[in-house]
């Protein structure tokens, strides 16, 4: 017997929920073969401001959690995912087209970063940070610490590694995250995000919204309360735009080749120094 | 001006008897319908500074500070102090010891002109004596507040002794007199039904009240939608039987521009446009103003506004 299909709606992930965009709106995305796939939310600037809003009180919760926990849930993330690995390769030879092989390299490739930068959650500030040499009676520590709300413009082609290795930096050192996904090919973001949902994230951690890069691009590098912005997914002819629009109130603007680089945490982190008096 | 009742508590039970129901399902319908509305562009400017000018800009928590209240008043007269544009609050609203510094804080700033509203009658639970209550009152008036936030008994309303809810409001309004202007707050979050809030609202305003208010913001739900427009329709009743425009104040839960807008056009469709005004409308609040001055900034600059750039409170 035949079966009706049962055709799936493609939402935003804001504040750990899923909803359609505010304005109503959906556009169309075709397949590596030019068929049509699928509907999904065309976010608004409205939806953006929504994300960040739930990024900013999302923020003092993550960046307090003990590092070790943050890793753990990093790792819960890998987990999950490995469980929707083959809904991640269908969605990725749908929309990017390539071998079966290439898609499932892809997915493990990202899979494993979520581990590797699990793993540096609590090294990093180790690595990273310093005892200073100073004339005085005093200890003299720098530390980082996460920067705050960062903006990612994500991948536009490799969409699922691309996607991870934006965020998994992002939020490993405890910044929450307003992410703007392939515009094309946004099915993994989505499916990430379903995946998020699952896996002890906090609820606006991170925030997945699809549509227009160059509608939102805009407004995400000028909202005041977005101190980092990452525009590895951005065209480079609107770089000098966004960069314009980030100076503002001095945004981090970052654009990044590697997807496995400790860089890529330090980028969005903020150094601290203490003095604390010898014999106290 | 019109007499609706003589005093009496038999003559209140057959006024209040005698008024029409409220049909819940309807009025949820059209609190809903009407917050749909969509304020945009010149409308919402005018109606974000409309919401600033009708901020009871308030404090009342157990760990308030004279520091904490002198900040307020700084607020209260340039909420933006980048911004000299930015219109001054309705009101600050703290608890009554705080009155003179409140008072002294605000013309110091400037904001003269700024009325102090006190909450006294044992706010936030009303649980104490009429003589208390009455002190309580005297007090914050002998500070200075010239607008006084009065709480009703509501074991009293709810147990059915509507006389003794009457005669309380009464004796408060006696202690005010013209010194201060007397808000009546109903608390609708514990008076259970729609019909309870309009008879309350009633008996508020027949007992002499200048404005009543929706809730302490102690309890929720507070100033939802269809409860606020069940009070704007008794106000509009209220007038359209004596010629007298009472006010309203929704305080509770109101947190963002769009909220605030919401009862904007609420007070607007329900009660008409002369409500539309600080003397008959006020909102109090304390996290609202953070986000109406967020909103004029986006306004004024184009993008959005972060909360750096507001106080924190």
């Amino acid at each position: 017997m035949s079966r009706i299909d049962i055709k799936k709606t493609y939402k935003l992930f804001i504040g750990g929920q899923f909803p359609r965009s505010e304005s109503g709106r959906t556009y169309e995305i075709k397949g590596a073969n030019g068929k049509f796939i699928a509907n999904p939310a065309l976010a608004s600037r409205k939806d953006l401001r929504d994300s960040v809003t739930a990024a900013k009180s999302a923020l003092s919760g993550w960046s307090s959690a003990t590092a070790f926990n943050r890793g753990q849930i990093l790792y819960r993330i890998a987990e999950i995912m490995e469980g929707r690995r083959d809904q991640f390769v269908t969605e990725i030879i749908a929309l990017e087209g390539g071998t079966a092989k290439a898609a499932h390299a892809q997915v493990e490739q990202a899979i494993d970063l979520w581990v590797w930068y699990a793993g540096w959650c609590d090294k990093i500030s180790t690595i990273a940070g310093a005892t200073n040499p100073i004339a005085g009676p005093y200890y003299n520590f720098t530390t980082p610490e996460e920067l705050g709300v960062v903006g990612i413009i994500s991948d536009q082609k490799v969409s699922l590694l691309g996607l991870v290795a934006a965020i998994a930096p992002v939020i490993a050192t405890g910044n929450t995250a307003v992410v703007i996904a392939s515009e094309k090919r946004p099915l993994s973001a989505i499916t990430l995000g379903e995946a998020l949902a699952t896996s002890d994230l906090p609820a606006g951690v991170l925030n997945i919204l699809t549509g227009k890069v160059s509608e939102l691009a805009p407004w995400l590098a000028s909202h005041m309360e977005i101190d980092g912005l990452d525009i590895s997914g951005a065209d480079s002819k609107v770089e000098s735009e966004l960069r314009i629009a980030g100076a503002e109130n001095l945004k981090r603007i970052h654009r990044f080749n590697k997807s496995q680089s400790p860089q890529r945490m330090l980028a969005f982190m903020e150094a601290k120094t203490v003095w604390h008096p010898i014999g106290v | 001006m019109v007499t609706l009742i003589d005093g009496s508590e038999v003559s209140l039970r057959k006024y209040l008897g005698a008024l029409s129901g409220v049909d819940k399902v309807g009025a949820d319908q059209r609190a809903a319908m009407l917050g749909t509305r969509s304020i945009k562009t010149k409308s919402k400017s005018w109606a974000i500074d409309m919401a600033i000018r009708m901020v009871d800009l308030t404090s009342l928590e157990g760990a308030d500070t004279a520091g904490k209240v002198r900040a307020i008043c700084a607020k209260a007269v340039h909420p933006d102090p980048t911004d000299f544009s930015v219109p001054s609050v309705g009101a600050v609203c703290v608890y009554n010891d705080l009155v003179k510094i409140a008072r002294e804080s605000l013309n110091l700033n400037g904001g003269s002109h700024i009325p102090v509203a006190a909450v006294t009658t044992a706010f936030p639970s009303g649980r104490a004596s009429l003589k208390v209550k009455i002190q309580d009152t005297q007090d914050a008036l002998n500070d200075g507040a010239t607008e006084i936030d009065m709480v009703i008994d509501r074991g009293a309303f709810l147990a059915g002794k509507l006389g003794l809810v009457f005669d309380e409001i009464t004796a408060i309004k006696a202690v005010c007199g013209n010194r201060a202007q007397l808000k009546v707050i109903l608390e609708t979050g514990e008076l259970t039904t729609y019909d309870n809030v309009r008879k309350a609202s009633f008996i508020a305003m027949l007992a002499g009240a200048d404005f009543i208010k929706t809730s302490t913001g102690k309890v929720s739900p507070a100033a939802t939608p269809p409860v606020v427009l069940v009070m704007l329709e008794a106000v509009r009743d209220y007038y359209l039987q004596t010629g007298m425009r009472i006010g309203v104040k929704a305080a509770g839960g109101i947190r963002t521009t769009k909220d605030a807008i919401k009862q904007l056009v609420l007070v607007n469709e329900v009660a008409g446009p002369e409500w539309l005004n600080p003397h008959l409308f006020r909102i109090g609040a304390s996290a609202l103003l953070n986000d109406l001055l967020m909103q004029r900034m986006k306004a004024a600059s184009g993008f959005y506004s972060g909360s750096n750039y507001v106080t924190l409170d």
